[in-house]
């Protein structure tokens, strides 16, 4: 028993120190295509080793376009894209990967079972057929016809086919559209145990939620380029106006909600106060010192009342990072 | 000590085994998810098989045409027109399926060799017409009193199986530039028309001055007096007319797919 564990140890000490933990990169990516669209503008990104990435923007930021070139199913028109040290198209990078991706139309008159034959056969060492089946959560589907199962099972038996091979680094595009709460969140602890193994996941998602809950690290990417990068906390902080991208966070933002007679030029007097906003007889306030912010605004105002204080979203964040300044 | 390290590196004999169980098991899988899709099948075969009952068994009163029965004769043609129908819907409906929901694009990220999969389709519209010619050949022997040897019966499968290369080649054609939801349409645009004009439905002796100079021009044509000469019946044109006609249309085919397919990848 011990003795296998060294063994395996050692191999991940090794895989390591090979690779220096950059499992996927993406340098200063330029991507026009014919039509003359420039879908990635200078665009650099790193995987490393066991974590989770997720890959947030607007429709048409360029998104797909990054997990395509990754993937070995587009060419770069300058920069480069290294998937293990080699180019994404060569065999020996592509039996490391799996791919999920937003399939319209799978072949609808194959049973589950032999959809993961086939794609589990296009590796040398792929994962255990009963691993997969637990993993995806497939158990009692395994022998229908792929036209015939839900849209969520679907959605599980293509996350299944992105693990046929076991392999080290495994892109999802939007894995959990379509899936009901049980389902996602089973999805998402699988996730989770495949970075505890040292998986790298790079994941797409348009729920906000999703990336907060599961990412190491947030990228959020507009119209070609990399509008921030960090851990979910880091990246609200940002969004939340308190912080220039490159500084330093310190992570204790607040949103102050509150109905009150201050007025918003007092209020921006006060410490760590950035923003005031009003909405109608609601005043919202972003602190970077929310305790002195509110122990001052309580003090001065005896009338204030319908107080909520809260962390910023990450949706806010999102929508004031991609949003359209010009 | 580490498995990992040691099993990466296959030896190029091994390779070359796993690539064609890669292919082998594509191929079944192919052609069992054919064979389930009811909508295919039944009408890839039930229409030549009706169309050859009925033209070639049922209005036929023991007549003989160019020197060979009837019953025979047509056995020859609706071979061809069956065999170009598996490819044709096969292959090019088939991966227009493929191509437009993104199914291609999950296998080609895997690391599928990209031959297993086109050969796969190839072997399967193989097998299909392999299936129609041998169904109306029963047909043609328990009702139409025809008389084929085994000689006969084995080039006549011979002829089916390098047939649907061809064929397969224009379907990826269509499948490349056409989109899925005209892809049958178009489909049959051609075929029905290419079939007629080469004679499969009508004598190619009886057809219209017009039509005869057009057809050599077409594939099915020449498939067709191949098939025909094999079952005794006088050929127009010589044998390797019609082998460099097949070639010549195969290498064109496959040299505008090679083009679609480029243009597709530098729009990706």
């Amino acid at each position: 028993m011990n003795a296998v564990i060294d063994v395996a140890e050692s191999t991940e000490t090794r895989q390591t120190t090979k690779t220096h933990d950059t499992v996927a990169s993406l340098s200063d990516i330029t991507k026009r295509y014919s039509n003359g669209v420039v879908a990635l503008d200078g665009l650099s990104l790193d995987l490393r080793r066991g974590e989770v990435v997720a890959l947030l923007g607007p429709n048409g930021a360029g998104k797909s376009t990054a997990v395509k070139l990754m993937m070995g199913l587009s060419t770069p028109t300058s920069g480069s894209v290294r998937i293990f040290g080699a180019d994404p198209r060569n065999a020996a990078a592509r039996i490391r990967t799996g791919v999920m991706l937003q399939v319209g139309r799978a072949p609808e008159m194959l049973r589950v079972r032999e959809h993961l034959t086939v794609f589990r056969g296009y590796y040398p060492n792929p994962m255990p057929y009963a691993d997969i089946v637990k993993a995806a959560g497939l158990e009692g589907i395994e022998d229908r016809m792929f036209g015939q199962i839900s849209g969520g099972q679907k959605q599980r038996v293509l996350f299944a086919i992105s693990l046929a091979g076991d392999p080290d680094l495994i892109f999802l595009d939007e894995p959990t559209v379509g899936l009901d709460i049980e389902a996602r969140r089973g999805m998402w602890a699988e996730i989770r145990s495949l970075a505890a193994r040292g998986k790298t996941v790079l994941l797409t998602t348009h729920y906000l939620e999703e990336a907060d809950s599961l990412a190491h690290r947030i990228v959020v990417i507009n119209k070609g380029r990399v509008v921030c990068e960090g851990t979910p906390a880091e990246v609200k902080s940002i969004g939340a106006g308190l912080s220039t991208p490159s500084g330093n966070v310190t992570g204790d933002v607040k949103i102050i909600r509150c109905t009150t007679t201050l007025t918003g030029k007092h209020l921006l007097a006060m410490p760590g106060v950035s923003t005031v906003e009003l909405y109608g007889k609601t005043t919202v306030i972003t602190s970077t010192q929310p305790e002195s912010t509110l122990r001052e605004m309580l003090a001065l105002d005896q009338q204030l009342h319908s107080l909520e204080v809260q962390s910023p979203a990450l949706e806010d964040a999102f929508l004031a990072l991609t949003a359209d300044r010009s | 000590m580490s498995t990992t390290a040691l099993s990466l590196p296959s030896a190029p004999t091994n390779g070359l085994l796993r690539n064609l169980r890669i292919f082998a098991r594509e191929a079944r899988f192919e052609f069992v998810r054919l064979l389930r899709t009811r909508t295919f099948s039944l009408s890839v075969i039930g229409f030549p098989v009706m169309l050859y009952t009925l033209f070639g068994l049922l209005m036929n009163r023991g007549e003989s045409l160019e020197g060979i029965a009837v019953a025979k004769y047509t056995l020859g043609s609706y071979a061809v027109f069956g065999l170009v129908g598996a490819a044709l819907f096969g292959i090019g409906v088939g991966m227009a399926a493929d191509f437009s929901a993104g199914w291609l694009e999950l296998k080609r990220a895997s690391p599928m060799p990209p031959l297993a999969y086109l050969l796969a389709k190839c072997c399967t519209a193989m097998a299909f017409g392999a299936i129609i010619v041998s169904l109306l050949t029963v047909l043609g022997i328990a009702f139409g009193h025809v008389h084929l040897t085994l000689d006969e019966y084995a080039r006549m499968i011979a002829f089916t199986l390098t047939g649907a290369i061809p064929f397969a080649s224009l379907g990826l054609v269509i499948a490349l530039l056409v989109p899925l939801n005209s892809a049958p349409g178009i489909a049959n645009l051609i075929y029905l028309p290419m079939s007629f004009c080469s004679g499969l439905w009508m004598p190619f002796k009886f057809l219209p001055h017009s039509i005869k100079v057009i057809a050599p021009f077409l594939p099915t044509y020449h498939l067709s007096q191949l098939m025909l000469g094999s079952l005794g019946a006088p050929m127009v044109g010589t044998t390797a007319s019609h082998w460099s006609g097949l070639f010549g249309f195969t290498l064109l085919m496959l040299g505008i797919a090679w083009i679609a397919f480029r243009r597709r990848e530098q729009n990706s």
